[in-house]
């Protein structure tokens, strides 16, 4: 029998906030040593109240925005009661009645076309500390308590574990791009839930969930490991499938079993009176909705429009530092092609001839600016552009001032490129007889030894047409 | 006996409960849960008070949490010693000015009758809550306790007014507190139900109170209302609930007490809260966590917000028609030592008097042994009521 796959997803993100979403500790990129950021209100001593970090709920919204979510104008937090060392207050401040963004819709383009996955909700929650084993003792360290979290909950939409690697990649570059999370390592955590059905079936099969995998590639394992383990249930009946929640275990790839429905914690929800419900107003909204940063598709049309090639495309919005890059300098006066071209061909090949990729690309819009600037105005060869760009990714040098220094500047003036090709025409009688011959490569090396006289500084632009014309007269 | 669990200065003109947080002096909230747990930081009250030059005298008694009639059952105090209230007996006596507490389910407002103190309930979210160790979060209110109305003014124009770090804290800065707003005139009703709740002697006291407010021109009448034991059960579902959930922090992991004996997490955890917690606090938790789980929660928890809101509104138009309520605080003149197992029972049915303030986040304060309760922000006109009849017997 053909099985057909279903999958939900709850995605946890870590959003970019400077503070953490209820006090004023550093978020967790802050900290470098065990409890170095935490305070009497996240370590959950009493007398503390939490203080709502507004920047999380700008940075929700702004998430609900680009998947397309409707955003709710009141919004509130609820309490889940359990015990765990890390949870210093045992209970985690979430949503549960009225989340942030509610009924989104993201588009995915898979091998097979496109998928609509509707997004369920969004809502905001702080992260609990982690537990730390040193042999029979566990330390707590508090550091992650209560930093901001949004989780993202899909309805059962997906049908395999392409489709659910092609939405969290497009989550990671949107949230990347739009500011939203850095999206590292740890960053960003996902539920499974899934079942399996004969294929042409509306009804769904027992569903379990696989909690808490943080790498893209174990959750493509788990999903082909799970989903195999329900189809041989199924068809083979090897097992009985329950309603449970389940922990993948990276080092033999497989699911076990961690708790089933009936034994299921009963987290006692109920609203948290500490924090007052947020309005979310139609002057608020529409700040957070002017400053959110165009999104991926958007940006993918702009540059398709500016005639940059879709290969380039591909590596500029996978790439966030490097398309703010290239915005920056366009919007800096320069050519968007242009552009592209200098940082994908010029500046990669100087990064790959040292070992680097485009990822490791360090230069300021304003040096880029400048180099491109002088180039375009004539004012350095493309060569001596290249030369500059070199320096300063190699050295970190002022582009102006570089070259200046090293006299790569064009503005070599025409009386001595004449004296010059005079010279080289003098000395290369056998070129021009070629030339004669109708060989048109004779010319290419008659351009080429007055670069090479000239140091390669002079516009060649102004050396091929005094080259043309002097052609004209042998 | 010593009303003070740690005594803070000789010259303190201030008694700050040990519900309330002082900077670096063991604050416990009377419970063993937290023996030994000194905070980094002061409560905002107290804060303003020092700012303002006033000096803590010391940390007081309080049963644990608050949560029983008037600071019976403090694990630091021997049993039932005190049957007045620790702060509110310091006030009486002169030793102090003035004393903090927090207004949870009724102890400070009974120990104020007890001891023949004021004692003011502000309207939730004009004093910040920062530094109070909090178990029902949606209706305590840290609280005043001094002789005089005048009094009560006078620390209540220092502590009250926005504080960016409690957010319930309502926007205003400052209330401009008074106590001689002119009383000739007002309405007062006295609920038929309530007098029906208390013994002989503390309804004369009502009635009595009732005829000094007459003597200043008041109008007093007597009113039938259903709601105060409505008010009172849907309180204690919230009150037991939030609790159960504030306290639950409390584990043994990260301050205050640990049990000594465990092999595991679980038992780190079931031992140190079996010592740690009186018998009422346990009850409490078990009401608390019963009124939210999956099952119940609809017809409970869920259904005491709702009501809630009801009860407000009722309230509300009341208020409408009437400047404010008078009712006893207590059912009787004096508590007697009891067992702590009836505790919960005990407070629940005495609460009858304090909840509704707790419920719906109004003013309440009590003078003279009896209580005026009003709809939010009516404190000048409570505070001036009380004042009059206060500069009557001057």
């Amino acid at each position: 029998m053909k099985y057909e796959l279903v999958i939900g997803l709850e995605t946890h993100v870590e959003l970019s906030t400077e503070s953490k979403i209820f006090c004023s500790c550093g978020g967790h990129s802050a900290s470098k040593e065990p409890n170095d950021c935490v305070c009497p209100a996240c370590s959950g001593m009493p007398g503390m109240l939490p203080v709502m970090n507004k920047r999380v709920v700008e940075l929700a919204v702004t998430a609900g925005l680009m998947l397309n979510c409707d955003i709710s104008r009141y919004t509130t937090f609820d309490k889940k009661n359990y015990y765990y060392p890390d949870l210093p207050c045992a209970y985690q401040i979430t949503q549960l009645n009225h989340p942030i963004c509610t009924n989104g819709l993201v588009t995915l383009k898979t091998s097979e076309g496109t998928r609509d996955i509707r997004i369920k909700q969004i809502h905001m929650e702080e992260d609990a500390g982690k537990l730390v084993h040193v042999g029979k003792a566990s330390l707590v360290d508090f550091n992650r308590t209560s930093v901001p979290l949004i989780e993202i909950v899909t309805q059962p939409d997906f049908r395999s574990a392409e489709e659910v690697l092609v939405y969290l990649n497009k989550l990671k570059s949107m949230f990347r791009s739009g500011g939203i999370s850095e999206c590292e390592e740890g960053a960003m955590r996902c539920d499974v839930n899934i079942s399996v059905r004969p294929e042409g079936s509306e009804e769904f099969g027992v569903r379990t969930e696989i909690k808490n995998m943080a790498s893209f590639e174990a959750i493509e394992r788990a999903i082909r490991y799970e989903s195999q383990r329900h189809m041989d249930a199924i068809e083979f009946e090897t097992e009985e499938l329950v309603q449970e929640t389940r922990r993948f275990d990276d080092v033999s790839g497989k699911t076990f079993a961690m708790r089933n429905k009936e034994t299921e914690a009963d987290y006692r929800y109920f609203p948290d009176a500490n924090l007052m419900p947020i309005i979310i107003d139609d002057e608020w909204l529409e700040k957070i909705k002017a400053a959110k940063p165009v999104e991926i598709d958007e940006k993918a049309e702009s540059y398709r429009a500016a005639g940059i090639s879709e290969k380039e495309i591909d590596m500029l919005i996978h790439n966030h530092n490097v398309s703010k890059l290239l915005d920056d300098v366009v919007a800096a006066g320069c050519d968007a092609k242009n552009v592209a071209g200098w940082i994908l061909t010029d500046c990669v090949g100087i990064l790959r001839k040292n070992g680097k990729l485009l990822g490791d690309l360090e230069i300021t819009a304003k040096d880029l600016t400048a180099i491109i600037k002088m180039v375009d105005s004539g004012e350095v060869n493309r060569m001596s552009g290249r030369k500059i760009l070199t320096a300063v990714l190699e050295e970190g040098v002022e582009p102006v001032a570089y070259c200046k220094e090293n006299g790569l500047d064009a503005k070599v003036d025409t009386s001595t490129i004449e004296a010059i090709m005079d010279r080289v025409f003098a000395e290369n009688a056998q070129a021009i007889a070629d030339y004669k011959n109708g060989k048109e490569k004779a010319k290419q090396a008659l351009f080429g030894a007055c670069m090479r006289e000239l140091k390669n500084t002079a516009d060649t632009a102004v050396i091929k047409e005094i080259l043309e014309n002097k052609l004209k007269t042998v | 006996m010593s009303e003070y669990i740690v005594k803070l200065a000789e010259n303190g003109n201030i008694a700050v409960d040990d519900t309330i947080l002082v900077k670096d002096a063991q604050s416990a909230a009377g419970s063993r849960i937290l023996e030994g747990f000194k905070p980094l930081f002061s409560a905002e009250a107290v804060t303003r008070l020092e700012n303002a030059g006033y000096v803590m005298a010391g940390k007081t008694q309080v049963g644990e949490f608050g949560l029983d009639l008037v600071g019976e059952f403090s694990y630091y105090s021997e049993k039932e010693e005190n049957l007045k209230g620790a702060a509110a007996s310091l006030v009486a006596s002169g030793t102090v000015k003035a004393a903090l507490g927090v207004d949870m389910n009724g102890a400070t407002r009974r120990a104020a009758a007890l001891s023949k103190v004021d004692f003011l309930k502000p309207t939730y979210g004009t004093v910040s809550r920062y530094g109070i160790i909090s178990c029902a979060a949606s209706g305590e209110q840290l609280g005043v306790y001094a002789k005089k109305a005048e009094g009560i003014k006078e620390i209540m124009d220092v502590i009250a007014g926005h504080d960016e770090k409690d957010g319930t804290s309502l926007k205003e800065t400052s209330y401009n507190y008074n106590t001689d707003e002119a009383v000739s005139g007002k309405k007062v009703c006295v609920v038929k139900e309530l007098l029906e709740k208390a013994d002989a002697k503390t309804a004369a006291r009502v009635k009595e109170y009732a005829d000094k407010l007459r003597a200043l021109g008041v109008v007093v009448e007597e009113v039938s209302l259903d709601f105060f034991d409505i008010a009172n059960t849907t309180w204690q579902i919230l009150m037991t609930a939030e609790t159960c959930n504030n306290v639950s922090r409390y584990d043994g992991v990260k301050f205050g007490h640990r049990a000594a004996e465990y092999k595991n997490i679980d038992e780190l955890y079931v031992n140190t809260r079996t010592e740690g917690f009186n018998f009422l606090t346990k009850a409490v938790i078990l009401y608390g966590s019963d009124v939210l789980s999956k099952d119940r929660y609809a017809d409970c928890y869920g259904k005491a917000l709702k009501v809630r809101r009801v009860i407000a509104d009722r309230f509300n138009a009341l208020m409408e028609q009437y400047d404010a309520v008078l009712t006893p605080v207590c059912s009787k003149e004096a508590y007697t030592a009891y067992d702590i197992k009836d505790a919960f029972k005990t407070v629940f049915e005495e609460s009858v008097f304090t909840s509704v303030a707790n419920l719906i986040g109004t003013p309440a304060l009590v003078s003279g042994g009896v209580q005026l309760l009003g709809k939010a922000f009516s404190e000048n006109v409570l505070l001036s009521l009380a004042g009059s009849v206060e500069r009557v017997g001057e």
